[in-house]
């Protein structure tokens, strides 16, 4: 019975330990047991935690005998104390800005803000420390410091430091940390440092000409558990006196290591084309949609994007200048604005201009062409020619990390933002009578036509739901693109590719032609340079053509035919 | 060839090419012969300039060639325009010898600067006149025939031929700007001494060669006008206005618009290589889609289908944008651009079809494009 107790106490303890408890089973007892433990712990705290704080303050006092043995026990004293004022202290110690009066045998530790605090309790004190001196360190003493504060950064409470002074100790992997790296990880908890601590242990221990094979091995393994590009670095530089079992093993690891960076990378270039492709479907889905209910190509439409982008110029001044507190939420207005704007410039364009050139697309590509022009210019003359600066708000700064894989925040809700635009543009045309109406246009224009549709009215909503996409695309690449008059022209040639390659059957094509693009030309890039890459897409395109000279998700039926 | 003529030049085009040849006397003439003091004296940079647009005119025919007679709008007809000048700038960068900056009597400078130790292949024969020239009809005609059989065969037509035009013009500029394809990069080819041996900053020289280039449109014009009223020209026609009915008669229209479509790119391709010689410098810009379609609005605004008024277009477009561009720099694109809106509707017959008012109405081009 006490046995099986003992074992469930056991267990307990285990799981106090790991910081998440999966499939904690919940049962009285356990729970009784890890009462019992935790009153056990508090009183076991409350009991040592002053026995604790006396011998600290003890061995700091050790700093004003001005005696080279005395420091040294307080430095090994404090080394192992465990008390988060350890560092600053002996961190201060190494730098001499540890300062000690003989007298009252008071240590101050001054710091780099001109303050001083007490080496013993931590609190900050108004003591006039000026004619004090530092503790004497000699080149021996020295030594000793170094690794003491070395391991306790090993053991510093906040996370971020422990892993990278573990990172650091893997880069150099000095026989020297041994012990430090190895008393780190009995007391680690996080599972993250944890793994950053063994990786570390390992390497010191596969570059020790001393460690049993058989460890080595060991090390090798924990190494190739961690997989990136350093861990690849340190295999590749093993000392030729490497026994051949391990060298072997290192390079059966270098190559584990190799395939799966390949594939974080090519992870990383999917997930780059996937960005990529977003941003491309943006600016090309307007134009598919006026295009298979027109029939029409709009040149202006990158110019449309490019007042989308303007509109957000506008709209984050005005924040700036009248409410800053809504910064944050300056893409969220411009959203709805920037549809609105292009949506209605678009309108007035279809009915001012596009209107009287039905029947003859190639002239409508000539007059918004003019149009472009027209905007471009219009832009320049008012904004200036220069790059507007449109800021990132905070909840699209920064990045985030999955694996060997890095994620920036603007990029992700880039890809949200146009799914979302592309699922209600998809409902809206599935469920909404104007979205029937455009179908049946799309289709056969007569038969709708004589069908009831007022075409002329579908047209120009169809212009200006085109155009107002248009404009919020611009929103969207204001934040990773400069907002200067030529935006537009940058992305219209891709966009015209995606429509041509995805075909304007419906929406699914442009998705498609889009992500397909994106993913081509990002995994392009690295084999041939940007530029190789991009001709390549263009010459797979015109060749992909002769195939579907329509593209992926073509219209069917006679009224497509000439 | 006198039946030729007369059954192929109307009366405006008779008179166009008379204009076309005055000029090609007289400026270079009134340049040479009168005093620096007289007021009648042609001072050498117009002589340049009326000569970039004849080149310019050069292109417009080519372009108008396809468009106005097989409805094949190309928005990258100036990449045959700048292969055929390229072609002619490397002859013109092989001439200059030892005499560019780094004194190499093979590379040019260029190369020199970018350490490179051999000529690269594709510039062997190039220090030969007759090679060069060969190779301004050569190139655009290659690559006119590669992409016109590849698009043709496969019947892409309309908008999505334009937007690949548009992609191939777009291909060959971001190519041409890379230093690595041997072609100059960003700078392009210039610093140009001579041209068949004449010094090209003489001033006879630069008059030769406006004599030359108002020759070569002159037998331009007259060859598409020979090409668009012969029987040929009538099938195309034909093509351009019902495809489908056309190709149901029994008539392979991928032919025809190949065949067009490759004599319009070598048309264009000489009209660079005596484009480069006047202006002094070719590079990547000249490959940008915006160039393409401004040559477009040359011919709808002269008037697409007449030949004449494309030349006409490319001459008065070209002129009001060397005035603008110098006076009032901030109105030129609000002009160009309003330019492109108002001649596509108000005058889809552009100046030609003005002046010829209504006694002769031009095929509807509506019923050139597919109906829906």
């Amino acid at each position: 019975m006490i046995t099986r107790d003992r074992k469930r106490w056991q267990a307990a303890v285990d799981r106090r330990l790991r910081p998440v408890l999966p499939g904690f089973d919940v049962s009285v007892h356990r729970i009784s047991c890890l009462l019992a433990l935790l009153v056990a712990t508090v009183l076991s705290l409350a009991t040592t935690l002053p026995s604790r704080a006396g011998s600290f303050e003890d061995a700091v006092a050790l700093f004003a005998n001005d005696s080279f043995s005395d420091t040294e026990d307080a430095v090994n004293a404090l080394a192992g104390s465990g008390n988060p004022l350890a560092y600053p202290v002996i961190s201060a110690l190494q730098d001499d800005r540890l300062v000690a009066d003989p007298a009252t045998k008071k240590v101050y530790v001054k710091q780099a803000d001109g303050t001083v605090l007490d080496a013993a309790t931590g609190a900050v004190v108004t003591a006039d420390v000026s004619g004090l001196d530092a503790v004497r360190l000699n080149n021996r003493l020295r030594r000793t410091v170094a690794a003491a504060v070395s391991s306790l950064t090993l053991l510093s409470p906040d996370l971020a430091k422990r892993t990278a002074a573990a990172q650091s100790v893997f880069k150099t992997h000095d026989a020297g940390d041994l012990p430090a790296i190895e008393n780190a990880l009995q007391k680690e908890t996080n599972p993250t440092a944890k793994q950053a601590f063994a990786a570390a242990r390992a390497a010191i221990l596969l570059f020790q000409p001393d460690a049993s094979e058989a460890s080595k091995l060991e090390a090798i393994a924990a190494i190739k558990a961690r997989g990136d590009q350093e861990a690849l670095a340190l295999l590749s530089e093993l000392p030729p006196d490497t026994p051949p079992n391990v060298l072997r093993a290192a390079q059966g690891a270098i190559g584990a290591i190799q395939s799966r960076l390949a594939v974080w990378s090519a992870a990383q270039n999917a997930w780059y084309g996937v960005s990529l492709g977003s941003v491309l479907l943006l600016a090309a889905i307007g134009l598919a949609i006026t295009f298979g209910v027109m029939g029409v190509i709009n040149m202006a439409h990158g110019e449309m994007v490019m007042l989308g982008a303007y509109v957000t110029f506008v709209v984050q001044e005005l924040i700036r200048t009248r409410y800053p507190a809504l910064f944050d939420y300056s893409l969220l207005i411009a959203v709805p604005l920037a549809f609105a704007v292009a949506g209605l410039i678009g309108i007035l364009i279809e009915r001012s201009i596009i209107r009287f050139l039905y029947g003859r697309p190639l002239e409508t590509l000539l007059a918004t062409w003019g149009i472009s022009l027209v905007l471009q210019q219009a832009v320049r003359t008012m904004f200036g020619p220069t790059n507007r600066e449109v800021g990132n708000p905070s909840w699209m700064s920064g990045a985030f990390e999955i694996g060997q894989l890095t994620i920036t925040y603007n990029r992700l809700w880039i890809v949200c933002f146009t799914l979302a635009v592309f699922v209600i543009l998809l409902a809206m045309l599935r469920y909404t009578s104007l979205g029937l109406e455009m179908r049946a246009v799309t289709q056969n224009r007569r038969m709708a036509a004589a069908m009831g549709i007022a075409t002329s009215r579908v047209d120009a909503l169809t212009f200006g739901l085109g155009s107002g996409i248009a404009g919020i695309a611009g929103v969207a690449l204001s934040q990773i693109d400069n907002v200067s008059p030529n935006l537009g022209q940058s992305y219209i040639i891709d966009s015209f590719m995606v429509v041509v390659f995805g075909g304007v059957g419906n929406l699914w094509g442009t998705l498609v032609g889009a992500l397909t693009l994106g993913i081509a030309n990002k995994f392009l890039e690295p084999l041939a340079g940007a530029v190789l890459g991009k001709i390549a897409i263009l010459v797979l395109i015109i060749l992909f053509i002769q195939k579907r000279p329509r593209g992926l998700f073509a219209l069917r039926g006679r009224s497509v035919e000439a | 060839m006198s039946y030729l003529l007369t059954r192929s030049l109307d009366k405006s085009a008779t008179a166009f090419l008379l204009i076309v040849a005055a000029v090609g006397i007289a400026l270079p003439l009134l340049n040479l012969l009168l005093p620096e003091s007289s007021a009648f004296q042609v001072p050498t940079y117009l002589i340049s300039l009326f000569g970039k647009y004849l080149c310019y005119a050069i292109l417009a025919l080519s372009v108008d060639l396809v468009w106005g007679f097989a409805g094949i709008l190309s928005l990258g007809h100036a990449a045959f325009f700048a292969l055929g000048g390229y072609a002619m700038g490397m002859y013109l960068m092989r001439q200059i010898g030892g005499r560019g900056v780094y004194g190499n009597p093979v590379l040019p400078d260029f190369m020199v600067f970018l350490n490179w130790q051999h000529l690269p292949w594709y510039w062997y024969g190039f220090d030969h006149a007759l090679f060069a020239l060969l190779m301004v009809v050569v190139a655009p005609g290659l690559l006119a025939l590669v992409f016109g059989w590849l698009a043709f065969r496969s019947r892409v037509s309309g908008v999505y031929l334009s937007i690949m035009t548009q992609a191939l013009t777009y291909a060959l500029l971001l190519a041409f700007f890379r230093n690595d394809m041997g072609f100059g990069g960003n700078n392009g080819l210039t610093d140009f001494k001579e041209i068949f041996s004449f010094p090209l900053q003489a001033d006879a020289t630069r008059d030769g060669l406006l004599v030359a280039t108002a020759v070569v449109l002159a037998l331009a014009l007259l060859a598409a006008s020979g090409i668009v009223t012969s029987r040929f020209g009538k099938v195309l026609i034909a093509v351009r206005d019902a495809e489908s009915r056309t190709r149901f008669l029994g008539y392979r229209p991928e032919h025809y618009k190949l065949f067009v479509w490759v004599v319009s790119a070598i048309v264009a391709g000489i009209g660079g290589a005596l484009y480069v010689p006047q202006v002094g410098i070719i590079n990547p810009s000249e490959f940008s889609p915006a160039s393409s379609i401004e040559a477009v609005i040359w011919v709808a605004v002269g008037g697409r289908g007449t030949l004449v008024g494309a030349v006409l277009g490319a001459v008065l477009v070209s002129a009001g944008k060397t005035y603008l561009t110098g006076a009032l720099p901030e109105v030129w694109l609000f002009a160009l651009g309003a330019l492109f809106i108002l001649v596509t509707i108000f005058l889809p017959g552009g100046i030609i079809g003005v002046l010829r008012g209504r006694q002769r109405r031009r095929p509807t081009v509506a019923a050139a494009e597919p109906a829906e």
